[in-house]
């Protein structure tokens, strides 16, 4: 079992990879909920939510989190992927035009695709260049205003990236927002029960309020412990989704068993909002003790639970530059530390980020493990990379 | 009409498909039926703009009125007119396990259908006739379900990482090698979701350069990762293999489009059982043209694994091929076998490259240990590892169920489309005023049916489907077909033109009062 700690190929290591951020997957309530929901529901819903397959528990699902996050409504899809990749096609038609981050994750990738309209990329959280770009739209509709009449405007962006562990400046794009009447995407797949002070994600960091944003999508499979992703906003967007989300109407539900389990971790969060603060601190920790180590650099903002490690200077191929990671990654495996690679398609993506090691800071982990890690990895970079 | 065809050699048990059309006047009647619906929606639209009615949906904020509208007026017509008048028939919601009756939670609208209040009652032991449970997996037996709530104590609900990365765990290697002995196959690769599963291999298998034939009526998921996948698309007519080997032969002798090169790849697309018209696809047939004109064959099984077949393997055992014919074999864990997910098998070379290139295995979250638990148990039960003939039971069971029901439902004379073998059964409405009412007077009578209208079927044939269970006993079955038969006298819904003799065929009678 995933968790805290992990056999890796008969080898028990520390579990450095998994996105197990508050440590809900080996919660003793939260199986306990599945348990009670296995006995009463069975394990599969067989059928998609329109024929027989809404089970109260959805219900109670999407209220509870409509309520967590203060917005009118949220709509619940049985795969975190599916989430964002029916979202986006369900507004965005052909002859739409979408501002997309370089740095989106692949599943935003694949909802446009589907959705076939105009994306336009910006660099990686600059926002001048966003700004240019808006311009030239602008000018463009200047010249042709009855078609820019109906053409809609989107822009997508994650809260915390995956690709880098950046963050969105989701102050400075609302500010966009009104000036150049654009609609906001929000993805929180990463920040969803991370930032915030009650775990709401960035709009909470920030301080924004929830209804400037105008959809929030996020998967339940990186804090919640859970499987399925959820949108929510206001009633007016969320519920076109029921008819026209692919991935809603077209698939079973989800699973009774994952959705009570989803249910408990909400109530853990919400009862315990210390975590949040006990995860920053770690995060921040290791960010320090991580600056030093030659050879490597560290990406990623500081309360980021998700770190990459790339090489300080790459040795020409990107093949080379794996190849070696992969041995800074086995000797950390030897040594008890379980680590990944982070893996992309190379030939599917649009903006390829460098190859890296990903590091994922968990609640769970002690300050004792998290100097183990970062003593490992220096002598792991001492040894192969000099 | 009938297709009562047997191929000589190629079908080794006759195929009979129905697609009786209705009489002339029934088209009429629902064109009528969908216009006056049309004028009264355009008339409440009128009085809604001018403010004469109440507007019930939510509207934009009023910071973001400046904004280009999110949605044209036009796109809803027919969700807000037409479908919001018979919306209470779609997502109730059920509070027990969908097996062969469930508890269905009573929802009741103050101001039609606009919103819904529950009253907090509960409508006990509805017969379902609408959950895909064929096989009656759908089970809350604690004997049954003990090595699931094992499993769920030491492996927990989630698994949080993708499957090259930190999350191939030790059960789905023992779940991809069960998928592959059960379908004869040499190995099986197995995904998270039914419907992921085809969006995200199709664009791993075929690219730009390639050729894809779907048939007319495949589900969204094939279309969406066909179109995913940038290759070129072409679309042949519903089961009908002379419109397939037209598009082949069009295919090779002319090659891409603008620069007359060969095809990188030629690839067919059908499912195993088509959900709507409860069809079987012409596997014989296809596999002899694949053969032929050396294409690829990629057959989804997602309703038909577990269904057919003497023993449950699907389409390729029910037509008494191997599967090495086929491929990529398919399908989903939803229906058969009460789980989630979905899985691809074939050869291994196949296989080894979808763990490599497939968008799945990089980007999303592998398939939760408990449900991986429950598809294991319910194929060792249908293999009869587990030491019963409980597997083979329902087999049979579903088999029998599907025949009399099939053979009940045409005596009466109400018109059903599909294979004779299906356990997916469309049963005919076409007018749209009767498909509000004959869903709710189904749960009047406390039998939960599934009623579908356009967009998901074409416009003048609207229909109410049918899943027959394994789990469904004689008297359900039985009560449900009086239920029809008083319906479908009330509603005038036996449109069959095809006179059935009202006694029974002389074969059957076993007792025979023999005049002396």
């Amino acid at each position: 079992p995933p968790t805290h700690i992990i056999t890796v190929n008969g080898k028990e290591c520390i579990n450095f990879a998994s996105f197990n951020f508050l440590g809900l997957l080996e919660n003793e309530k939260v199986k306990s909920t599945a348990q009670a929901s296995l006995k009463k529901y069975g394990v599969g819903t067989c059928g998609p939510r329109g024929f027989y397959g809404t089970f109260d528990v959805h219900l109670e699902l999407e209220e509870r989190l409509a309520k967590f996050m203060r917005t009118e409504e949220a709509i619940i899809y049985s795969y975190g992927f599916a989430t964002i990749a029916s979202a986006i096609p369900a507004y965005s038609k052909r002859g739409d035009i979408v501002f997309v981050d370089e740095a989106a994750c692949f599943a935003i990738q694949k909802g446009l695709q589907a959705s076939r309209s105009n994306i336009k990329l910006f660099k990686h959280n600059d926002m001048t260049d966003l700004e240019r770009l808006l311009k030239e739209q602008e000018t463009e509709d200047q010249k042709n205003p009855r078609k820019a009449r109906v053409t809609r405007r989107f822009i997508v962006v994650e809260g915390l990236y995956m690709n880098t562990g950046d963050i969105c400046p989701l102050p400075e794009l609302i500010k966009l927002k009104y000036k150049y009447k654009v609609r906001i995407f929000l993805e929180e797949s990463l920040s969803f029960g991370v930032l915030g002070e009650h775990g709401r994600g960035v709009t909470e960091h920030f301080g924004i309020n929830i209804d400037d944003i105008d959809l929030i999508s996020a998967n339940m499979e990186n804090s919640l412990a859970s499987i399925g992703g959820f949108c929510c906003g206001r009633s007016f967007i969320i519920d076109h989704q029921r008819l026209s989300g692919q991935g809603y109407c077209f698939s079973a539900s989800l699973p009774p068993l994952l959705a009570a389990a989803a249910i408990e971790a909400l109530n853990i969060m919400e009862d315990n909002p210390g975590i949040f603060q006990t995860l920053w601190a770690k995060c921040e920790w290791i960010h320090k003790s991580l600056q030093g180590i030659s050879g490597l650099k560290v990406v990623g903002e500081s309360f980021s639970p998700v770190l990459h490690l790339q090489l300080e200077e790459s040795c020409g191929s990107r093949e080379n530059d794996e190849k070696l990671l992969k041995r800074v990654v086995d000797y950390c495996m030897n040594g008890g530390i379980a680590l990944t690679q982070a893996r992309y398609l190379e030939k599917e993506e649009k903006c390829l980020p460098p190859p890296s090691i990903r590091l994922v800071v968990t609640v769970e982990q002690t300050k004792q493990e998290l100097d183990r890690a970062a003593s490992l990895l220096r002598k792991a970079t001492q040894s192969i990379l000099n | 009409q009938k297709n009562g065809v047997s191929n000589g050699s190629l079908y080794k048990k006759t195929f009979i498909e129905h697609f009786e059309q209705a009489p002339m006047y029934v088209a009429v009647l629902t064109f009528l039926g969908f216009g006056v619906g049309t004028i009264f929606g355009y008339l409440r639209d009128f009085m809604r703009a001018w403010g004469l009615e109440k507007r019930n949906i939510a509207t934009e904020r009023e910071q973001q009125k400046d904004f280009v509208p999110l949605y044209q007026d036009f796109e809803n017509f027919y969700t807000r007119n037409l479908y919001m008048r018979i919306r209470d028939n779609w997502n109730r919601p059920i509070c027990s396990v969908p097996g062969p009756q469930f508890d269905l939670m009573e929802r009741v609208t103050d101001d039609y259908n606009w919103t819904f209040r529950f009253t907090g009652r509960i409508i006990k032991n509805v017969i379902n006739m609408g959950s895909y449970n064929y096989l009656g997996f759908a089970e809350t037996d604690i004997n049954a379900l003990k090595t699931v709530t094992i499993e769920l104590q030491k492996y927990g609900t989630g698994v949080c990482s993708t499957r090259q990365e930190m999350g191939t765990l030790d059960k789905h290697i023992e779940l991809e090698k069960l998928v592959a002995k059960f379908l004869g196959v040499e190995d099986a690769m197995v995904f998270g979701m039914g419907f992921a599963t085809n969006s995200m291999n199709i664009p791993a298998l075929v690219g730009k350069g390639c050729l894809i034939l779907s048939d007319e009526l495949n589900h969204t998921s094939l279309v969406l990762g066909a179109r995913l996948s940038g290759a070129t698309i072409r679309i042949f007519k519903h089961n009908n293999m002379q419109s397939l080997e037209k598009l082949l032969r069009d295919a090779i002798i002319y090659g891409q489009p603008r620069s007359r090169r060969a095809w990188r790849k030629i690839i067919i697309l059908v499912e195993g059982i088509y959900s709507m018209e409860g069809s079987i696809v012409r596997l014989p047939e296809i596999v002899s043209l694949k053969k032929k004109y050396k294409a690829y064959l990629y057959l989804d099984e997602a309703h038909s694994i577990g269904a057919v077949g003497a023993t449950g393997r699907g389409v390729v055992e029910y037509f008494g091929m191997s599967p090495d014919d086929v491929d990529v074999l398919m399908g989903t864990f939803t229906k058969s076998f009460g789980a989630a997910g979905g899985y691809i098998a074939g050869k291994k070379d196949l296989v080894d490259f979808l763990r490599t290139h497939s968008h799945s295995a990089v980007y999303a979250t592998s398939m939760c240990p408990p449900v991986a638990e429950q598809i294991i148990r319910a194929m060792k039960c249908l293999m009869g590892l587990d030491g019963t003939t409980q597997g083979l039971q329902r087999v049979r069971q579903l088999g029998k169920n599907t025949r009399y029901f099939r053979r009940r439902l045409h005596e009466m004379g109400f018109i059903i489309y599909g294979n004779d073998d299906s356990p997916v059964v469309p049963l005919l409405l076409y007018m749209p005023g009767k498909i509000g009412a004959f869903a709710r007077r189904m749960l009047e009578k406390n039998i939960g049916v599934v009623v579908v209208g356009f967009p998901a079927t074409p416009i003048t044939e609207s229909r109410a489907r049918f899943c027959v269970s394994a789990a469904h006993t004689r008297e359900m079955l039985d009560t449900v077909l009086n239920a029809l038969d008083e319906l479908g006298d009330f509603l005038h819904l036996k449109y069959s033109r095809y006179s059935k003799s009202s006694h029974p065929e002389l074969y059957e009678e076993t007792r025979f009062e023999l005049e002396d």
